[in-house]
Order: C-alpha cells, then sequence, then structure tokens
C-alpha cells in the first residue's frame, strides 16, 4: 500500500456541494500487494522506459537539426500515460495534447513511426506532414496530439457521444494539461459530458506550470479536481508516482464510463523534468525543486518495485538493452526514411481535385 | 543609432508607451515574469509590476475580452496572443464585440487595444504554429490590421497602432523576428499606418507583399534585376486599411503586378488587392496580376519551403509575368 501514502485527496475533503446523493469522489482503490503481477509490472516499466528513451533521442534529434519547431518531452509524465492506458482497451480511444509521443507510443504506435513522423519522414505515423506536436493512428484509437491547448477536450465529447450512439462500449480518455483548464473549451466539453453522461475520462496531467507560469498564478483553487462538483462529475486526484496506482484508479474510471455512461474528471499530479519545450530554459523552476522531483521519478520507482518482486538486475538490464536496441533502430529507420513529396499536400486536403 | 532586431525594437516601443501613458498595460500568456515565449516583453514585469504586465491563464477568449473591457474603461491594452493561431478562441469577442464598437454606440465608443501576436511559417511550426490569418481579420469591418518587416517600422508602427483610435491588429513576423536588424532611433517616432513603402524602385514590375515574404521578395527582384528586369517591390506594412494609392501610383507605372503572401492563395489579401487593381487602373495593365503565395492546404510541418513564396517561386513569377 506504499502508493496510496502520495494521494493528494488525503486531508482535502472537498467543500460539500455534490448534487448528486452518493459522494462523487472515486473511492481510493486497492493496490495489489507488490509483486502479485509482476509480469505486467515488467511490461508497464518496458512502455515507460521506452518512452523516456526515444525522448532522450528526441532531444539529441532536435540539437542535431533533424526535429525542427517545437519538441515538447514526456520525460517525468511517462507513468500517467502508460499507467491510464493500460487500463483501456484496444479498441479505446486516447487523445491528449501537443506533448504527446508519450501517450503515442502507449497507445501502440511504434516508435519507429513516431520518431519518423518527428523527423518529418513520410514513413511517420501522419506521413512526416505533422510534426511532434500532431500525432495521429486512427487504427490504433489514437485520435491526435493537438497543438492548440484545450482545443481538443471538446472532441472527446464527440467521440463519447459517438460509442454511446452506436453502443459500440468505447471510452475516449482525454488527456490534457492543468493550463488547459482555464480554456473556455474545457467548460463547454465538461458541461456536455456531464449532461449527456457520455463515456469519457478527463484526465488532467497536472504537471504543475502552464509553460513557465506556475499553476498558483494561473488558477484560484489549485484542486483541479473540484472543478467537477459543478457539473455532477465524479473526481479523483492523486499523485503519478507508481505506475500501478495510476492504472488501478483511471481503471476505475474508465469502468464507470464503460458500465454506467459516466464520465469522470481525475487530476493527476506529475512533473515533467526538462522544459515546457526544448526553447524552454526553465528559469522558472529552481534546480534544488527539479533534482526533489527526480528522486520520486516514478520509472526509478517501477524498476525498484520490479526488484522487490523478485525480477534479478540482470533480467532488468537484459529488458533495458532490448528497449535499446528497438529505439535506436527506430532512430536509424528514420534517418533513412525519406521525406514526403509535394505531391501528398492535394490528397491530405481535399478528397477530390486540388483546388490549386 | 542603436541597432536593433524587431524582438528588441518592439519591446522599446512597448517600454517606452509603458512609460508615457500609465495607462497602457500589457496581458498574455507568460508575457511577465517569463517575458513572453518569444521573450519580446522580458524586462517590463521588473520595471512596470505585476498590475501593468499580467500574466493570464491560457485564455484567449478571455483574455480579449477582459482587454476589451478595459478599454472601455479607458486603459489602453496590449495583450499578446502567443501565436496568430491560438487566436481563434478569440475570434467572437474580435469579430462580435471588438470590431464593433464605435458602430454599435453611433461613434461614441471605441474599444482601443492593439492586439500583438506573432504569425507566419519559417520555424516548422507545423500546422498550428505557422498560420498567416491576416485577411480573416481584414475582412472584418471595424478592424485595422498592421504587420512590420523591419525594426524601424515595428517600433514607429507599435508606436502608431497604440495611439491610433481604433482597434489594432498587430502580426509579427516570427521567421525575422532576430534575423531582420537594423537601426533604429532612440525614443519617440511613429511611422504612420495605412503608407506603405516602395523598398525597392523599379520600372517593369509591381511586387506587392508583406511580412517575412518582403525579404524574398526583394531577393528575387535582386535575381530578376541580373536578367535586366526592374522590379518594385512595395512593403504594404499596414495591411488595412491598405495605401491603395502607392499600388495604384506604381502599377500605372509599371503595368505588370505579382503579389506574394504566406497565406493560402483563395480569398487571400491578395485577391483583394489584384480586385482593387482592376477597379482602379485596368486599362493600365499589361499582363495578367499573378499571385504567388501559400497552398490552400493546412501549414505543413516537412514542406514548409515547398509552401512557403520563397523567392525561387517568386523569381519565375517576375520572369513570365515582365515577359507577357
Amino acid at each position: 500500500m506504499a502508493a496510496k501514502k502520495g494521494s493528494a485527496t488525503k486531508g482535502s475533503a472537498p467543500p460539500q456541494l455534490a448534487t448528486k446523493p452518493s459522494d462523487p469522489i472515486a473511492p481510493p482503490v486497492a493496490l495489489p500487494p507488490e509483486g502479485t503481477d509482476a509480469a505486467h509490472l515488467m511490461q508497464l516499466y518496458r512502455r515507460m522506459q521506452t518512452i523516456r528513451r526515444v525522448e532522450e533521442e528526441c532531444a539529441r534529434g532536435y540539437a542535431q537539426g533533424k526535429i525542427g519547431g517545437f519538441l515538447h518531452l514526456y520525460i517525468g509524465q511517462e507513468s500517467v500515460g502508460v499507467g491510464a492506458i493500460a487500463a483501456l482497451g484496444p479498441d479505446d480511444y486516447a487523445v491528449t495534447t501537443y506533448r504527446d509521443h508519450g501517450i503515442a507510443i502507449a497507445k501502440g504506435i511504434p516508435a519507429r513511426e513516431v520518431v519518423a513522423e518527428l523527423f518529418g519522414k513520410v514513413t511517420g505515423c501522419s506521413k512526416g506532414l505533422g510534426g511532434s506536436m500532431h500525432l495521429f493512428d486512427v487504427p490504433r484509437g489514437m485520435l491526435g496530439g493537438y497543438g492548440i491547448v484545450g482545443g481538443h477536450v471538446p472532441l472527446a465529447v464527440g467521440t463519447a457521444f459517438a460509442s454511446k450512439y452506436r453502443g459500440d462500449g468505447r471510452v475516449t480518455l482525454c488527456f490534457f494539461g492543468d493550463g488547459a483548464v482555464s480554456i473556455g473549451a474545457f467548460h463547454e466539453a465538461m458541461s456536455l459530458a456531464a449532461l449527456w453522461k457520455l463515456p469519457c475520462v478527463f484526465l488532467c496531467e497536472n504537471n504543475g506550470y502552464s509553460m513557465g507560469t506556475p499553476l498558483h498564478r494561473t488558477l484560484s483553487v489549485e484542486d483541479i479536481s473540484l472543478k467537477a462538483i459543478g457539473y455532477g462529475m465524479a473526481r479523483d486526484r492523486f499523485f503519478a508516482r507508481d505506475v500501478l496506482e495510476v492504472e488501478a484508479r483511471v481503471r476505475a474510471a474508465i469502468d464507470r464510463a464503460r458500465e454506467t455512461s459516466e464520465p469522470t474528471l481525475i487530476e493527476i499530479r506529475t512533473y515533467r523534468f526538462r522544459g515546457h519545450s526544448m526553447s524552454d530554459p526553465g528559469k522558472y523552476r529552481t534546480p534544488e525543486e527539479i533534482e526533489a522531483q527526480k528522486k520520486l521519478d516514478p520509472l526509478s520507482r517501477a524498476r525498484e518495485q520490479l526488484g522487490l518482486s523478485g525480477r534479478s538486475e540482470e533480467d532488468l538490464a537484459k529488458l533495458d538493452a532490448e528497449i535499446e536496441d528497438e529505439v535506436m533502430d527506430a532512430v536509424r529507420f528514420a534517418d533513412e526514411s525519406p521525406e514526403p513529396g509535394p505531391e501528398l499536400l492535394a490528397p491530405t486536403t481535399y478528397a477530390g481535385e486540388f483546388a490549386r | 543609432m542603436p541597432q536593433m532586431n524587431m524582438v528588441q525594437a518592439i519591446n522599446d516601443a512597448l517600454r517606452l508607451e509603458m512609460r508615457r501613458n500609465d495607462k497602457v498595460v500589457i496581458l498574455g500568456e507568460d508575457v511577465g515574469k517569463v517575458g513572453g515565449v518569444f521573450r519580446v516583453t522580458a524586462g517590463l514585469y521588473d520595471e512596470f509590476g505585476e498590475d501593468r504586465v499580467i500574466d493570464t491563464p491560457l485564455s484567449e477568449g478571455g483574455i480579449i475580452g477582459a482587454a476589451i473591457g478595459m478599454a472601455l474603461y479607458g486603459l489602453v491594452p496590449i495583450p499578446e496572443i502567443q501565436f496568430a493561431d491560438f487566436i481563434f478562441p478569440a475570434y467572437d469577442q474580435i469579430v462580435s464585440e471588438l470590431a464593433k464598437f464605435r458602430y454599435r454606440s453611433g461613434g461614441e465608443y471605441v474599444s482601443k487595444l492593439v492586439i500583438r501576436t506573432p504569425m507566419g511559417g519559417g520555424i516548422r511550426g507545423g500546422h498550428y504554429h505557422s498560420q498567416s490569418p491576416e485577411s480573416q481579420f481584414i475582412h472584418v469591418a471595424g478592424l485595422k490590421v498592421v504587420c512590420p518587416t523591419n525594426p524601424y517600422d515595428a517600433k514607429g508602427l507599435l508606436l502608431a497602432s497604440i495611439r491610433d483610435p481604433d482597434p489594432v491588429l498587430f502580426f509579427e513576423p516570427k521567421r525575422i523576428y532576430r534575423a531582420a536588424k537594423g537601426e533604429v532611433p532612440e525614443g519617440d517616432y511613429t511611422v504612420p499606418l495605412s503608407q506603405a513603402s516602395v523598398v525597392r524602385p523599379g520600372k517593369h514590375l509591381t511586387v506587392i507583399s508583406w511580412g517575412a515574404m518582403i525579404y524574398e521578395a526583394l531577393d528575387a527582384a535582386n535575381q530578376a534585376a541580373a536578367k535586366g528586369i526592374e522590379a518594385e517591390v512595395i512593403d504594404l506594412r499596414t495591411l488595412w486599411p491598405i495605401d491603395i494609392d502607392t499600388i495604384v501610383e506604381s502599377v500605372k507605372k509599371t503595368g505588370r503586378v505579382v503579389v506574394v503572401h504566406e497565406a493560402p492563395k483563395s480569398c487571400g489579401l491578395g485577391g483583394e488587392i489584384i480586385a482593387m487593381i482592376n477597379e482602379k487602373c485596368f486599362t493600365h495593365l499589361e499582363a495578367p496580376p499573378v499571385r504567388v503565395t501559400g497552398f490552400d492546404t493546412p501549414f505543413p510541418y516537412t514542406l514548409e519551403l515547398e509552401y512557403l513564396p520563397l523567392a525561387h517561386r517568386i523569381l519565375p513569377a517576375i520572369v513570365e509575368t515582365a515577359a507577357y
């Protein structure tokens, strides 16, 4: 039960504003005792470590000029995307922000296609036309990274509505950051999802900073999960430090969405170890703050838990080596892939003949 | 005179006007302590404090809506939208409210503010960090639209925009934020709105452009000169209300026109300029006017240098139009 110590809901009971007789706060989920499912934790660790290494290689690729424009790394936040998506079924939808590489990999897009997209290659998941912020893969249920903050949240209402309408049992998991909570589109989306009782989980990855401005300077109430109360929506709030806890608590919300078609707002407190983007020197945070957070790295924690559950250092080193091969293969693949040609622009804009 | 880039010149104008007029306030995402994503407002928070350089949440509709209210109450707000691509959540506020205050109050009230926002491609930002939406605001009666191409004009046009009686959208071409350098006078001066600038005289053909593409137009014009074609290049500076007189005067002399802009071709400002030329000096034309523009597609990540109307695309248009 070590993970429960990190619960941010502890000692912060909400005001008595619930619109339903039942308490809309999701009950805390008991974790399986450590070591009961080491094979599963091994899988989660593998995904987190793959994301970490892909991101590090992307940072290198950016410095080498292979990636242009903007690059927002997921380093530090891996447990959120990996844990949450582990609770999703393969047919469920995920939709997220511009910090989307980790979500894309967690949703099953191969590292090769992610890195190739970032390198602007035609073998990328969006044919190299989208780049870092716009990863997209319909067959894998990855409905996009979006570069307009909060703009994608109402889209999740639409996909969830469609799932309910068709009765296909799919759940939409919508990631967004703490910055998006101030955007009008967030409120409209929450309002509609609650009103129409849609199978949607709104997951706020609260990393504490709207780019360079800390949360307390952008939000009057720092407990973002409290917004749910105004919509009569279930809510949950916790730290991202344990990937198994993330999975278990998101699963409770996904089950609620699938079984009773009710949305949930989840706030997960996380931390990015790098700047907002590669061009952000991050002077608004002290080195001490970042170092303290790195000591709580959920990736290291998962590796320690694997050790405690009986996995030998040798096993883990072998796994790390496999991941290393996969990531370096992805970089090679992206390096060697061709760029798209202008002939791709027309058929990717209109179905019919190109206007110009 | 000090050498400045565009960022420094705009910062200088903001600082000057804030010292001069305590009604001027800046608001936007990361504009305060961080100094803006492109550092355009760097140092202003330290000098003027958090009441005048206001960090906002991500809330474009709220930022512009609040700025409109401030302006109605006598302040002179200069909201920043972090990228022009992010302006659309505020589009309703700009179109439905900001643009119509003077009209709806029978000419008595105006919501006087200047919206600053970086626009255009050139930094591989893909489809949400590269667009040029100027014509979508030109089409809304009641707004003025400005786009400087060099540090001198940037400072002078921004000061003129702040003191102009109407709301202004001030588009800053981010591709040349630091690349465009030049001498900028210290202290106060303005560059009048709605006056285009002939940045290269010529007699054979008129090239009209704005923003970062002015340098591409000049490059192409210089290459055309080697082929014996002397192109006159006009930098619009203020996109709306447009200085049609300077354009007509030039076209009457040359009879040939090439308009260059980054935005997609269809319903772009280029089409409007050519329609105005047709209305005002059709009989002086000796060749069909030509547009060299972005494509009617989203702005691509990888194919940015194909999409932008760079010199290598402008030059053939100049040569063909001159030979028509």
